[in-house]
């Protein structure tokens, strides 16, 4: 591991500061240090090599909150995936979000990783994560990509380019994204707050920049609205064994089924699949006004699917994709749900 | 002094069989024992490791830009400060220690993936691995050759290089299939394994008055040592190993590497110690691996289900110099009373590095290919597999005509299958549905060889306890507790009242931990060591007129309960006893088993190593042999495998310690199932390198996808085996599992996997 100054901060202004002033003197080489279930990792592998870290841990006391409320959940950055998990509140109102966690990692992982972190997580893509390949965009730009002609069996096959083919690897991110979550930030220049969903950059046109964080940028909370699809909704996870490991497909799902069984609204994230988080909106919009059937719902799974680009390993990943799809959404729609119709 | 009888029966407690807990449990649990890395040196200096990051090709130079400018760093190693101070040594396959002919940084030539090119000295761990970072090493680099469907794989056939290995031919199996009523032709595949054991390979080193000392995790305390001697070109009386406790090893730490010699040639330059933990994606490419086969198993059989016909052909991938091989058609061919059998091996060679043992390195995958036709078999003969098993039993094997000593499969097969209620089953493929999960049940069968070789035990006893000394191997299957329960029923002692002492190279020296020999081989020279004991402590007795056992035959006389007594119940203290003989008895003791060489027992010495048993007895053929039965659950859609349940019955002679057992056998079983759904090494064929060298993407089984797993023994005494009767259980359990697995798939889902492991993808066929 490269050295690295190292700082703690107690208060998110404070942190954004030293951000801001270890990058003026490291030519933007600062990172904020969570959870580090991630960071740290990659520092040891020397695919990161921050110059800097500001390590935010104690704000856990101030930005660790998990609320549940009328308008919505509302979660501090600093909030571990384990609590959220096993959040009563989050477990009745938001199941998808706590299956995603659930899903995820190992306990170990999920006690010591930040929520904020989590949307964070770098692609498992073995040829970003092994210095010893030369050809990789997202490490070295310009440099090639080794994985599209390589073994790619955890690639992605939407949101690709002939850059990079890297997926996204996270759970949490796609309950995220199809519920429309918000990122707040604290910036130099204040806050400001994004959808989730223009967090990462949906396709591999430059693959070394994956979000739009300006520099120094700290997130500091996530929030999630509330809806009547909130309810009724879940996690399927396909992967390769039982627990610990990433999702090969997945889908987040949550639907609104009027007492008619005419669905009012659906919204779906998958996993596993795409360069970054990935709303489903075709799939969506398929649904929307109709029953959920075998029918419906296996149109719907095409729709998500359309445009998918495969490179050997990965062929399979729309079929898998698709059937993960119609899983969730038959799960969903027949899960029990208090006080539902 | 009163002669006495006793009116109580001796008890021995915790002897042969017992149900012992593991003596170094709480240390494991606690963190009390001391692995390798663990030993305390002054003052190391720590190494790590620069690996090429090509596979075939030239070093043109090593620029070191700041790196040895790093604080802390104390020197770099190329292969230019270590060329011409490593001997080759000879692998095991020609009678040596080592694991392969590439001798590292001789030279700038690259022969594989992840070859050792640098070795970076430092004050920390920290500061050697971010000066191995800032190495920039040009390469000339040429197109290698990685696995099968490569061009350029150089075949060899497997008998050319491997005197001992002989194809078989029995009968006329062409004509055979020819003419049968049922067939199968089929291919199957196995991809390359790495043990990933828990504890890295780890090396320290440190010489004093010119002598070396190795705290190193192996298999083979005396082959590291004379290994690594001849490697530096010392005498091996020079040279010490310690391995008090090997945190899995699985054959990875059986065979001498390159690297041990290398950190002793490091801290013979820094005349100081040197400590070196390899990183896991280095213990993919620094040590050996199970390497990928191809099979093609081709069976006929009459109406009745007689199988009249087998040819086995398989294809090995070895390194480009050695012809490492597993032929398991060893094991395939006299599995069933088949009076026509053919067996082919070639081996091919590619640009990788050397494979080596794999816990039931040959049986593993031979049998995943053998016991898969079997049950194609079955079903086209519309026969119950387990049936077929049943009526092409071989009590005697069909190649060489030799009985087996025991062999228990079909008691095996009533056991395990009336516990997992294989009597309710509907054959009939896709037959059972539970929800969205398609349920289907499979069985096969475990064999191993019961190998055995030379062993030394010094064992000495006082009127209070005992010691048994050898220089043994504790890789986690609780050798500790046997070799106590050994002493504890020969020398009639409590085993808590024996202590052991395993580890060191210094001890009398005892085999390979490898080919499931060693329960058989330590315990029986510990019987010996025991018997010897007795002997002397008997002879004097009788040779006493004080005793009241003078004048007895002292053959009769055995030790137990803390006397020595004869079978009239007259006794004599053990205080009083060894008294005569100054308190105390020390012996050292040998058993040569009668299938081995003569002179083996002397060649262990300098780690000559002979196998017996297993298939190298000329009068019987020894093996254990088990059944296993698997139920999966395939989901509808999404086709993930989740195993629910798992029965196996063994036989295996002389059970040592059912708990011990139990725990070996369940682990080959949960290995079988890691085998089959999760384990495989990722190789990039245009580079010939491994992708997924951690253990976040090289699979294994994590709790949650292990059920209940049933461990039954059948009961089975063999004293032609070996004088203590025991064929050893380290490998047994794993080996047929996969097949099970894949046999139960096919009965879930009509799909037959042929190709390993078991991928999602390979069952996302038709519509849903």
């Amino acid at each position: 591991m490269r050295p690295f100054s190292y700082q703690q901060s107690t208060d998110p202004s404070q942190a954004v500061q030293a951000g801001m002033a270890g990058d003026a003197a490291s030519a933007g080489t600062t990172a904020y240090l969570a959870g580090g279930t991630s960071l740290l990792d990659l520092m040891k592998l020397d695919v990161l090599r921050p110059q800097n870290l500001i390590d935010i841990n104690p704000l856990h006391a101030t930005h660790g909150e998990i609320t549940v409320s009328a308008t919505g959940l509302r979660l501090g950055a600093l909030a571990r995936m384990a609590d959220i998990a096993d959040n009563a509140d989050v477990l009745r109102d938001y199941p998808v979000v706590a299956q995603s966690l659930q899903l995820a990692a190992s306990a170990q992982l999920r006690n010591m990783a930040s929520i904020g972190g989590n949307l964070l997580q770098r692609t498992r893509c073995s040829y970003y994560r092994d210095t010893s390949y030369a050809a990789c965009n997202k490490r070295i730009p310009g440099s090639g990509c080794a994985a599209m002609d390589g073994v790619n069996r955890i690639h992605a096959v939407l949101g690709v380019t002939d850059k990079c083919i890297a997926s996204y690897p996270g759970d949490f991110a796609q309950a995220m994204i199809a519920l429309d979550g918000q990122v707040e930030l604290l910036g130099p220049n204040g806050k400001r707050s994004i959808p989730f969903a223009q967090l990462h950059l949906q396709a591999a046109v430059s693959p070394e920049v994956e979000t739009t964080l300006r520099p120094g940028e700290l997130i500091i909370a996530l929030t999630i609205p509330a809806g009547p699809h909130t309810a009724r909704s879940g996690y399927i996870k396909v992967r390769d064994r039982q627990s610990y490991a990433f999702a090969i497909a997945s889908a987040a799902v949550a639907l609104d089924i009027g007492a008619d069984g005419i669905v009012r609204d659906a919204r779906i994230g998958l996993g596993g699949i795409h360069y970054a988080p990935y709303r489903a909106t075709a799939a969506e919009a398929v649904l929307r006004g109709r029953a959920l059937d075998d029918a419906s719902a296996t149109e719907a799974a095409t729709a998500a699917l359309q445009g998918a680009v495969t490179h050997g390993h990965n062929d399979y990943k729309p079929e898998l994709a698709r059937r993960t799809l119609i899983r969730a959404l038959i799960h969903v729609r027949d899960m029990p749900v208090a006080g539902a119709n | 002094m009163s002669t006495t009888t006793d009116p109580n029966p001796p008890i021995i407690q915790g002897g042969i069989g017992a149900a012992v807990k593991r003596i170094d449990g709480p240390l494991k649990v606690t963190g009390g024992a001391k692995y390798a890395s663990d030993m305390a040196v002054t003052n190391p200096a720590y190494a790590y490791f620069h690996t090429s990051a090509i596979a075939l090709g030239t070093i043109i130079d090593i620029d070191e830009g700041d790196a040895r400018a790093l604080p802390g760093v104390i020197d770099i190693m190329t292969w230019h400060s270590v060329k011409g101070q490593l001997n080759p040594i000879k692998t095991f396959s020609e009678g040596g220690t080592g694991g392969t002919k590439i001798l590292m940084m001789q030279g700038p030539e690259i022969r594989h993936d992840g070859e050792i090119i640098a070795v970076i000295l430092a004050e920390t761990y920290e500061a050697a691995r971010d000066a191995s970072h800032r190495l920039t090493v040009r390469y000339e680099e040429r197109d290698p050759v990685a696995t099968f469907g490569d061009e350029g794989l150089v075949a060899e056939d497997a008998t050319l290089k491997n005197a001992m290995f002989k194809n078989v031919q029995v009968g006329d199996a062409d004509a055979a299939l020819s003419m049968a009523f049922a067939k199968v032709d089929q291919r199957y595949s196995t991809p390359p394994h790495h043990h990933n054991p828990i504890e890295l390979f780890t090396t320290t080193a440190f010489w004093q008055n010119g002598e070396l000392t190795i705290y190193e995790p192996s298999q083979y305390m005396v082959g590291t040592q004379h290994g690594v001697a001849e490697m530096l070109g010392i005498d091996p009386a020079r040279v010490r190993v310690i391995s008090h406790y090997v945190g899995g090893a699985f054959g990875s730490k059986a065979s001498v590497t390159d690297r041990t010699a290398i950190v002793a040639l490091a801290a013979k330059r820094l005349n100081r110690p040197v400590k070196l933990v390899a990183t896991r994606d280095q213990g993919f490419t620094i040590a050996t691996y199970r390497a990928e086969t191809q099979h093609r198993v081709k069976l006929g059989a009459s109406e009745d289900g007689k199988i009249t016909a087998l040819i086995h052909e398989a294809d090995e991938v070895s390194s480009q110099p050695d012809s490492y091989k597993v032929g398991g058609t060893d094991m395939t061919t006299r599995m069933y009373a088949i009076p026509n059998i053919t067996s082919k091996v070639t081996i091919q060679h590619a640009d990788r590095n050397t494979p080596g043992f794999m816990r039931a390195p040959a049986e593993v995958p031979y049998m995943f290919a053998l016991e898969s036709a079997v049950d194609e078999l079955a079903y086209a003969l519309n026969m119950d597999p387990v049936e077929l098993r049943r009526i092409n039993d071989a009590q005697v094997e069909p190649v060489g005509g030799l009985p087996y000593s025991s062999r228990s499969l079909n008691e095996c097969y009533a056991t395990a299958a009336a516990a997992f209620g294989w009597s309710g089953r509907n054959p009939e493929p896709m037959s059972t549905v539970d929800g969205d999960w398609q349920v289907g049940w499979g069985c096969a069968t475990a064999c191993y060889p019961a190998n055995i070789a030379a062993c030394f035990a010094r064992v000495t006893l006082t009127a209070t306890d005992a010691m048994v000394e050898v220089a043994g191997h504790e890789i986690g299957t609780g050798a500790y507790t046997i070799y106590a329960q050994t002493a504890a029923d020969r020398l009639g002692m409590p085993v808590d009242r024996v202590s052991v002492l395993m580890g060191d190279s210094r001890l009398p020296p005892a085999p390979v931990a490898g080919g499931s020999n060693n329960a058989a081989s330590i315990s029986n020279a510990v019987a010996v060591g025991c018997a010897m004991v007795r002997d002397q402590v008997a002879a004097a007795a009788v040779a006493d007129p004080e005793s009241p056992l003078s004048g007895r035959d002292p053959a009769k006389l055995t030790l137990a309960d803390g006397t020595l007594r004869d079978t009239d119940g007259t006794f004599e203290p053990l205080a009083d006893a060894l008294a005569r003989l100054g308190g105390a008895v020390e012996v050292l003791g040998g058993n040569e088993p009668d299938s081995v060489k003569l002179g083996s027992l002397a060649g262990l010495r300098s780690a000559k190593l002979a196998f017996g048993g297993g298939f190298a007895d000329p009068k019987k053929v020894k093996a254990s042999f088990g059944a296993e039965f698997v139920e999966v659950r395939v989901h509808r859609l999404t086709r993930e495998v989740r195993v629910s349940r798992m029965v196996g019955a063994f036989a295996a002679g002389t059970i040592m310690n059912p708990i011990t057992a139990r725990s070996q056998l369940m682990g080959g079983m949960i290995w079988g199932v890691s085998s089959a759904l999760h384990e495989a090494t990722e190789i990039d064929p245009r580079y010939a390198r491994y992708t997924n060298d951690n253990l976040a993407e090289y699979l294994i089984p994590v709790n949650a996808d292990i059920p209940n797993v049933d461990v039954l023994f059948v009961a089975e005494t063999d004293r032609d085996v070996n004088p203590l009767g025991i064929k050893g259980v380290g490998e047994l359990g794993g080996v047929g599992t996969d097949a099970a697995v894949c046999n139960a798939i096919y009965h879930a889902t009509g799909i037959r996997i042929r190709d390993l492991p078991v991928r999602i993808e390979k069952l996302l066929t038709g519509a849903v």
